[in-house]
């Protein structure tokens, strides 16, 4: 029998990003709110302090600030009629852990996505007309748009402290920013960050190419700054430990940094670390959640009651939540039935490696969002009919690390050890740059998420089980950029070009590291048979129990995540302050 | 990291290095004088590696990153050291992995799907790679020539080699990735001696503050590399 904690209004699952701003809105507006946090607590100091993050083994290679799958993991498999195995240790994607999840530990790149993103399916069926999206694409539009988003996105960059050049302010183009982006009602809180090499050499053959290049918009400040919760960041001093790191520095923006301490001011905030939500409890009708089950810190089931349930996970662990706690109906790929864990998607990326000898870039003077970029291919700048896909890329030439061990790029045909490979890195270390493609993933039909039939977790739970595998659009896709990205690489006139893109064929690898940018599974939308959320992120079936983070795009953008995973807590917030409480129940009618 | 004193097996020690440099490098290049101030990889003990096994990781280092004029070979920076102390660690027992079965066959993308820890994997590696020598050479692997061990690491790493409950393939590929991190992992971690390897490839290690530098373009970063215990190079 459970012990049983004393009852509050809102019970967090997990205090990462969109739990901290949940937090924020929902302890501003006197609600009791408790956070029940999987992984341990986790601050700047002591946990983040310096000389203790510059250790590229412990946090880069050894991955200690992620979620440890021995705890916690998925299976993988590329179709519906193979056995799915699991991703026993880490590699393709990283999820966070810990307070502050996934946000200690980002590059801290603060794209929002495009107005046109988010309405996908209405934009391509009436720009380029239905018969273009292939059958079983099963993309569709969020149910939000960005005009309804761009108050969210602006206080969300205001708490991040983010810098950056605007392109586009109420409409005006700016020079110098992305010209390509949705209307900003104001410019970025903080100026770019200093520019290195790379970025100088990228910008220089990206003007002669005719497009337009601009700083990656940053979550790790260019200047001292102070949020509108009264939090202080100071200037990012490129120590080169960013992805993968807690920030040393207070410089990226991170819920500690920008939200945590603000809110543990709160007296009607509180958290516990240490303690693993198993299970939101519904009641008999099953229209409403009584609260969670969880595993306290000494190993005991407790049972804590809560008048309102946030889900906010790793993407993929809330459709696991959803699933473990009957919330929803689970999807079937083959009937084409249910909604929970439909639309899993991912990211395309590609990349080119460019070796000068004679440029000394020193790799080392990084910042995870140091880099330069165009949107010159963005997806409201390809003709899709045209081109024979849907989908879009930025490109940048990022400099975020010189760490040896795994920033260590060699020409192609490089010995791999021996006298040859100690000879390559003397000769080489420090005269590369890299220009890449971060692109969109569509969604489909047969990549889902579901509960697999095999394999367990400690408390004999199932893990969650991904079907996912390269599609032929996001193919096509890729291997534009990979011409784009060449004709600017070869431009510059390297010594040596290293190039990786994904070719036909390919299937998806667990084992390099890509992005962790996995969304769906519990996806957002207007239609309670095609999407598991209705607009404000509240289940269509459980109208006490809210879903925040990326696992509600209903695709992947071509973007990080983290601006619109912020802004769409906001929204909810939103709707939960000036809705919600004033009359539980849907906020819209299926 | 300090090795508790045990005068026998270090005496052994001492014997297996001094056979290895003979065999594999002639003049011994591998132990120079300078290369003794921090911790000593002839004075160390392993910690997990039998004397076998342990003569197996010297002479494998020891062609991976081998001695030359280039920059410090894996043994002059300490690698085995780090190696052994990472057996026994999370990384070696596989702690935070996922360890539970059923384990079946699948397509390499789709990741490491052996029961083994890599610990496990090192043990299995080596006997059977030293079975396999002394079947065709009459000789284990440390007793061959350098010419010889090349070529054996060669078919390990393109998985030639056929072994019982180990893949000769990820065998080669957990020590080749181990021996690198060796070279390059800050010194807390056992091996990249002094710093050299750092030196080498002039990365300057924890120092972790360069807003200063940031718009000085293509100039060579001219200071030395620093350690997490503050130590300068």
């Amino acid at each position: 029998m459970a012990r049983q904690e004393k009852p509050v209004d809102v019970v967090l699952v997990g205090l990462g990003w969109t739990n901290s701003i949940m937090g924020m809105e929902l302890a501003q507006e006197g609600l009791s709110v408790l956070a029940l946090e999987r992984g341990e607590d986790r601050d700047t100091v002591p946990d983040f302090a310096y000389p203790k993050m510059a250790d590229e083994l412990t946090y880069g290679v050894r991955y200690k600030l992620m979620a440890k799958p021995a705890k916690s993991t998925i299976t993988v498999r590329h179709s519906l009629v193979e056995t799915a195995v699991p991703y026993r240790h880490l590699g393709s994607f990283l999820p966070g852990d810990g307070v502050g999840g996934a946000g200690t530990h980002w590059n801290g790149h603060t794209w929002r996505p495009m107005p046109e993103e988010l309405e996908l399916r209405s934009y391509v069926e009436n720009t380029f007309g239905k018969d273009i999206i292939p059958k079983d694409m099963t993309i569709q539009d969020y149910g939000v748009s960005y005009a309804e988003l761009e108050p969210h996105f602006d206080f969300f960059d205001k708490v991040l402290g983010v810098s950056g050049q605007a392109g586009n302010v109420n409409g005006k183009i700016h020079e110098g920013g992305n010209p390509f982006e949705g209307p900003r009602s104001n410019e970025y809180p903080l100026p770019p960050l200093k520019r290195t090499l790379n970025d100088d050499l990228f910008t220089q053959i990206a003007k002669a190419n005719g497009l337009h290049p601009f700083p990656l918009p940053s979550s790790n400040a260019s200047a001292a700054y102070t949020n509108p919760y009264g939090m202080q960041l100071g200037p990012c001093n490129f120590c080169g430990f960013c992805e993968r790191f807690g920030c040393l520095n207070f410089s990226k923006a991170s819920p500690q940094t920008c939200i945590l301490g603000a809110l543990k001011q709160h007296k009607n905030f509180s958290y516990r670390a240490n303690s693993e939500v198993l299970k939101v409890e519904l009641a008999d009708d099953k229209k409403t959640a009584k609260g969670v089950t969880y595993i306290d810190e000494q190993g005991e089931e407790v049972f804590q009651p809560a008048k309102l349930v946030i889900v906010g996970t790793f993407a993929y662990n809330n459709v696991r939540l959803l699933l473990l706690s009957g919330i929803g109906q689970p999807y079937d790929p083959v009937s084409n039935t249910g909604t929970v864990g439909r639309n899993y998607a991912y990211q395309t990326m590609g990349g080119a490696t460019l070796f000068f000898k004679d440029k000394f870039f020193n790799p080392f003077i990084g910042a995870g969002s140091n880099a330069t970029t165009v949107d010159d291919y963005a997806i409201n700048q390809i003709d899709f009919a045209k081109e024979g896909f849907i989908g879009g890329s930025y490109l940048l030439a990022a400099q975020t690390n010189g760490q040896p061990i795994r920033s260590m790029p060699l020409p192609t045909g490089s010995p791999s050890w021996g006298a040859g490979w100690k000879k390559a890195t003397k000769e080489y270390y420090g005269h590369s740059m890299s220009i890449s493609s971060h692109g969109s993933n569509m969604s489909y039909r047969d990549c889902y998420l579901s509960l697999d039939p095999n394999y367990k977790d400690d408390h004999g739970l199932p893990l969650l089980r991904l079907t996912f595998d390269w599609k032929d659009n996001d193919i096509r896709m890729t291997q534009f950029m990979k011409g784009k990205v060449e004709a600017l690489a070869k431009g510059l006139a390297p010594d040596h070009l290293n190039t990786s893109f994904k070719d036909f064929g390919a299937k998806y690898d667990v084992r390099p590291y890509q992005t962790t940018h996995n969304v769906g599974g519990a996806i957002m939308g207007t239609d309670p048979k095609t999407s598991v959320l209705n607009r404000y992120l509240q289940s269509w079936d459980v109208h006490n129990v809210f879903v925040l983070g990326s696992s509600a795009f209903p695709q992947n953008l071509q973007y990080n995540p983290t601006m619109l995973v912020g802004a769409l807590a906001y929204w909810s917030a939103k709707a939960i302050r000036e809705q919600y409480l004033k009359k539980p129940g849907p906020l819209v009618q299926a | 990291m300090e090795s508790r004193p045990d005068d026998s097996r270090r005496r052994f020690m001492k014997g297996a290095l001094w056979m290895i440099s003979a065999t594999t490098l002639g003049t011994g290049v591998m132990l120079s004088p300078t290369a003794s101030a921090a911790s000593s990889l002839q004075d160390y003990k392993p910690v997990f590696f039998t004397p076998d096994e342990w003569a197996f990781v010297l002479a494998a280092c020891d062609r991976l990153i081998p001695a030359d004029d280039t920059g410090p070979s894996a043994l002059e920076a300490n690698v085995p050291i780090f190696i052994d102390l990472q057996m026994q660690g999370d990384f070696g027992q596989a702690r935070d992995w996922y360890m539970k079965g059923p384990f079946f066959e699948a397509p390499a993308e789709l990741g490491y799907q052996s029961p083994l820890t890599p610990a496990q994997t090192y043990q299995k590696g080596i006997a059977a790679t030293n079975t396999y020598c002394r079947q065709t050479f009459s000789k284990s692997f440390a007793e061959l020539s350098a010419e010889q061990q090349d070529q054996l690491l060669t078919l390990l790493q393109k998985d030639a080699l056929k072994f019982d409950g180990v893949s000769a393939k990820q065998f080669f590929d957990f020590l080749l990735q181990n021996t690198k991190e060796g070279y390059f992992a800050d010194p807390i971690h056992g091996g990249n001696k002094n710093m050299e390897p750092w030196k080498m490839i002039g990365f300057p290690g924890a120092r972790a503050s360069y807003l200063e530098w940031v718009d000085l373009h293509n100039v060579k970063y001219p200071m030395g590399p620093v350690s997490l215990n503050g130590d300068r190079g």
